[in-house]
């Protein structure tokens, strides 16, 4: 039984197909970004002085991180707009930033978090007793020295993100899997248009991860030098 | 004269680009006591490894019991052992690591009992009799239940010692045993083994650096240095009058201190 | 009040698809892993590179993109047909997720200390009994946290199968929305609490795991 591949077919689905790769790259960019400034809220908002706040949005983090990202993107979507008085209506890429977005931030938020934890608490001492300003203390001493280990580890989650962003076709956002899927109900050929969206990715995400792996060796070897 | 029960013959052994052991001829013979001693990097311990097959050696033989130990014959022709083979040949021998290597999962019994039963196949009543037999021989009969991290590393060392025992080898080897523990721990470990040698039924390899106790304990010492066997005999000869400059003054090293 | 009420029942009919899917998908997976990682550290060459293509390529795609190839194209390519979308969504999170896991198990195994091995060689233990007996009770402590996270991770992506028409938890609050426009909020928030609740006994695991896992273990 020999396939039923077709390289005709494969070569008139592929810049149909490809003609997504703009929004599905723009959107993952779009949604990391969301994520990293709203990845701040999360840290801000685990470290007020009122205990009780800390512990309520701890408990928030952790619920968005342990629920699926596609209800709560069909929540942003189709909910969002029902609400009253804040509710208004979103186009399917900016609900997607949103909920993609905020669905990351969770994790992005544990990495800053580990990331200041890492700093050495002799580091924060020595601070002190220099006498540095509250703000020389962070930006001269403390982040310097936390932001480096978690560049690996925000690398990981955007290409983790770029592997999520096609739920977003779900809402209607036209990215490379939703338009294999519309060649797909046009022609009735799925195996060629998805087959090239699963290339486009691999083509996309494996060099990035070879590079982030090589970073992250790089910064290891750094952190050794650092500790001897 | 009796039958070597381990014999090496033009060992050599390189890693790399370095030549550690440079032809090792070595015969020990049933339940002699034997002290390996000599500065670091001089492939002691690699010697007992290679025992151990732990380390192939890159040519030369060795043989326990008659049988070569990494090479087996296969229609007419010499070929590199395989693992059924090795098997079969180091079943009579037993290690002692410096750093302990005991099972963290497992109980001190547990220790103990897992080999026999694995490996030898007795009933897990026989296994647990032996263990509990070593154990209190090592002084550790009442921590049958404790786990390795709950020991101290004297303790520890004595665990190993009775999980090695209870496989009743007739071959010990012991790898700097005491090398790893603190000053004050020493002392319970040398006494286990002097008394194991006093029991005398088995051959014995000490790699150490506790040079009073190994000249105390052993039949014979030997010097290597430089990846050959410098000096070889019994501890009065080699200690008193070896002509061997690079052991007086390794020895001189170790009387100081 | 009404709405709850109402919204509730709808959702619980979803829950055994939910869960029976992560069960088997989770099964599916850990034993994919296990044989996958094992693959890793084969001595042969074919079988390494072979598992090697396999864990980049379902690492390198996503499981949505594997879900559709799965549904969609597989039974053109070949007539194969997995049998049901039960199936098809099982083996889909399965194979996705065994590949991220096999990575797990392959290091758990290497950082287990070489000492370990030797003592076991020491004690004449042939190399299949040092793998039982020695190295995989320690490496599956150090395993247990990941796979933990990953049974999380797995929850969350069986909200995927409603999209091949698995009547899940999803499946049965979007037929609900879509003849109840104006609850809308209240049923996607109440699926994220069913969901929650599915994840609350899988969180507390994991943390145990996390104590559990720093016991019993030689590692350096």
């Amino acid at each position: 039984m020999s396939g039923n591949w077709s390289w005709e077919i494969f070569m008139d689905a592929l810049p149909y197909v490809s003609k997504g790769l703009g929004i599905t790259v723009g959107l993952t960019l779009s949604c990391f970004l969301f994520a990293l400034v709203f990845g701040f809220v999360w840290l801000l908002l685990r470290n007020t002085p009122f205990r009780i706040i800390n512990w309520f949005f701890t408990w928030v983090m952790e619920f968005i991180r342990s629920t699926p990202p596609l209800v709560q993107l069909f929540f942003i979507f189709f909910a969002w707009p029902a609400l009253p008085v804040i509710g208004v209506s979103l186009s399917p890429f900016v609900a997607a930033i949103l909920g993609l977005g905020v669905h990351f931030s969770t994790y992005v938020g544990e990495v800053y978090r580990s990331g200041i934890e890492s700093v050495d608490s002799g580091q924060w001492e020595a601070a002190k007793a220099l006498n540095y300003s509250a703000k020389d203390k962070w930006f001269k001493i403390i982040l310097p020295q936390a932001i480096p280990p978690t560049i690996p580890m925000l690398g990981n989650y955007f290409i983790i993100l770029f592997k999520e962003v096609p739920l977003a076709s779900t809402i209607g956002v036209v990215g490379i899997l939703q338009l294999a899927q519309n060649y797909g109900s046009k022609t009735f050929n799925y195996l060629e248009p998805l087959t090239i969206v699963a290339i486009l990715f691999l083509i996309l995400s494996y060099p990035s991860a070879l590079l982030i792996k090589k970073l992250e060796l790089k910064m290891n070897r750094r952190f050794e030098k650092k500790d001897a | 004269m009796t039958e070597p029960i381990v014999s090496f013959q033009d060992v050599h052994k390189s890693f790399g680009d370095i030549d550690v052991l440079k032809g090792i001829n070595l015969d020990i013979k049933p339940a002699e006591k034997v002290a390996l001693i000599g500065p670091s990097g001089s492939g002691k311990t690699t010697v007992i490894r290679m025992l151990m097959t732990l380390e192939e050696p890159t040519s030369g033989d060795i043989y326990v019991q008659d049988q070569n130990l990494w090479k087996m014959k296969k229609k007419d022709k010499w070929v590199r052992a395989n693992e059924k083979h090795l098997r079969s040949v180091r079943g009579d021998i037993g290690m002692v690591f410096q750093h302990f290597n005991l099972f963290p999962h497992m109980t001190v019994l547990e220790n103990c009992m897992s080999a026999p039963i694995h490996v030898q196949k007795v009933s897990k009543k026989e296994a647990k009799e032996r263990s509990l037999e070593m154990l209190k021989k090592v002084g550790l009969g009442d921590r049958l239940d404790n786990f390795p991290s709950q020991l101290s590393g004297g303790q520890k060392q004595r665990v190993a010692m009775a999980r090695a025992l209870v496989m009743r080898p007739k071959v010990m080897l012991f790898d700097e045993v005491t090398s790893a523990l603190d000053p004050e721990l020493v002392g319970e470990v040398l006494e286990v083994i002097r008394n194991i040698a006093e029991e005398g039924e088995m051959a014995m390899i000490l790699v150490t650096h506790e040079m009073d106790f190994a000249l105390d304990v052993a039949d014979r010492v030997i010097f290597l240095d430089d990846g050959v066997i410098a000096e070889n005999g019994t501890p009065k000869d080699v200690i008193e009058h070896s002509q061997n400059e690079r052991l007086q003054s390794f020895l001189h090293r170790f009387r100081s201190n | 009040m009404d709405a709850i009420k109402e919204i509730v029942p709808v959702l619980a009919k979803g829950l055994n698809v939910t869960i029976t899917v992560l069960i088997a998908a989770a099964i599916l997976s850990y034993i994919l892993a296990f044989i996958a990682g094992l693959c890793r550290l084969s001595k042969n060459v074919f079988i390494r590179k072979f598992t090697g293509f396999y864990i980049e390529v379902f690492r390198g795609t996503s499981l949505i993109v594997q879900l559709f190839w799965l549904y969609y194209a597989l039974p053109t390519l070949f007539g194969i047909n997995l049998g049901s979308e039960f199936w098809v969504g099982v083996i889909a999170i399965a194979l996705n997720y065994a590949a991220y896991m096999s990575e797990i198990v392959r290091g758990s195994i290497l950082s287990v200390s070489d000492g370990q091995s030797e003592a076991a060689t020491a004690l004449n233990m042939s190399s299949f009994q040092r793998m039982r007996l020695i190295i995989l009770p320690q490496a599956v402590r150090m395993m247990l946290p990941e796979f933990g996270n990953y049974l999380i991770q797995m929850l969350k992506a069986t909200s995927l199968v409603s999209l091949i028409s698995l009547h899940d938890i999803l499946y049965q609050g979007d037929i609900f929305r879509s003849s109840n426009l104006a609850l809308a909020p209240t049923v996607y928030f109440i699926m994220l609490i069913f969901y929650f609740i599915l994840a609350l006994p899988l969180i507390w695991l994991t943390r145990k795991a996390e104590v559990f896992s720093k016991k019993g273990v030689a590692s350096e």
